[in-house]
């Protein structure tokens, strides 16, 4: 089995808040990242995937195809978008706050089954160089 | 969002998931083993043996693993990793001489051995289960310690 890894980025906005909480209690919690304005980061998204190379044409999974993929399921939905108020699973009413590492599960799963012949493996999300969440799925 | 959705994404909070910080630490070392003579410390640790010592600029890489908390959305708190990593990271080591602290005053401090030590120190991080500690000692080499995570 060989394991691939398809990078994308998206910049996006977001705010952390608890709607069922006061606002000192946001405040207190999540600091500055409860700033109603919002706030963004360039996200690096990378997708692992597992398999099996393919006896002819020598690919796990077609490239071409992942990044399509990756750019239909995720990019054009969070990219240049606020997370909050704009991406139905951090939507008001949700209750899910858009860390990064909800944003990883969301991902996880918007892009599962929908890569053909590999399996999701990880995937990880940077919201900057020093800070990223990983998530393997349910285990 | 329709009900079904919704029930599903609350449910999924208590998924598990994995959140890593790097964090950096400069200091000095040098790799010389008292069982050797001087000449099999020059002959296995080669110019990491030269006898004042050089230094790295380390990037600590610290993950801590566990479910999302549903109110929260995270695995643990930031701010309280960065300040268990302040006191117990920064503080104990950064801007060091590795081979003057307790720590190494009978292990030769590898990065082998700093790196099990560092992973040792964050067991005793209260806000999550620091899962796995991974050193790199320069762009060009690594060393880590704890879970395969979804790998194995």
């Amino acid at each position: 089995m060989i394991l691939l890894t398809r990078k994308a980025e998206f910049s996006s906005a977001h705010y952390y808040w608890n709607e069922a909480w006061t606002k000192e209690e946001n405040e207190r919690v999540f600091g500055r990242c409860a700033n109603r304005n919002g706030h963004g980061h360039n996200y690096t998204l990378e997708v692992t995937v597992a398999g099996e190379v393919d006896a002819v044409s020598g690919f796990v999974v077609d490239l071409k195809e992942l990044k399509e993929i990756l750019e239909r399921e995720v990019v054009s939905v969070y990219d240049h978008r606020h997370l909050n108020l704009e991406v139905a699973e951090f939507a008001a009413g949700t209750g899910v706050v858009p860390t990064t590492e909800n944003i990883a599960i969301a991902i996880w799963r918007r892009l599962e089954g929908k890569i053909p012949g590999a399996k999701l493996q990880r995937v990880r999300v940077y919201e900057m160089n020093d800070l990223f969440a990983d998530y393997y799925g349910e285990r | 969002m329709a009900a079904g959705e919704l029930q599903e994404t609350r449910q999924s909070a208590g998924s598990r998931a994995y959140l890593s910080r790097r964090y950096r630490v400069s200091a000095s070392h040098r790799l010389h083993s008292e069982a050797y003579s001087a000449e099999e410390n020059r002959a296995v640790y080669g110019k990491c043996n030269n006898p004042h010592g050089h230094g790295h600029n380390y990037v600590v890489e610290v993950t801590v693993g566990g479910p999302v908390n549903a109110e929260t959305g995270m695995v643990c708190d930031l701010g309280e990793l960065d300040e268990f990593a302040r006191v117990q990271l920064i503080e104990r080591f950064d801007g060091m001489n590795l081979n003057t602290l307790d720590e190494f005053r009978e292990l030769v401090p590898t990065t082998e051995n700093f790196t099990a030590e560092v992973y040792r120190n964050f067991q005793g991080f209260c806000g999550g289960r620091v899962a796995r500690v991974r050193i790199e000692e320069t762009g060009n080499n690594s060393f880590e310690i704890g879970d395969e995570f979804g790998r194995g």
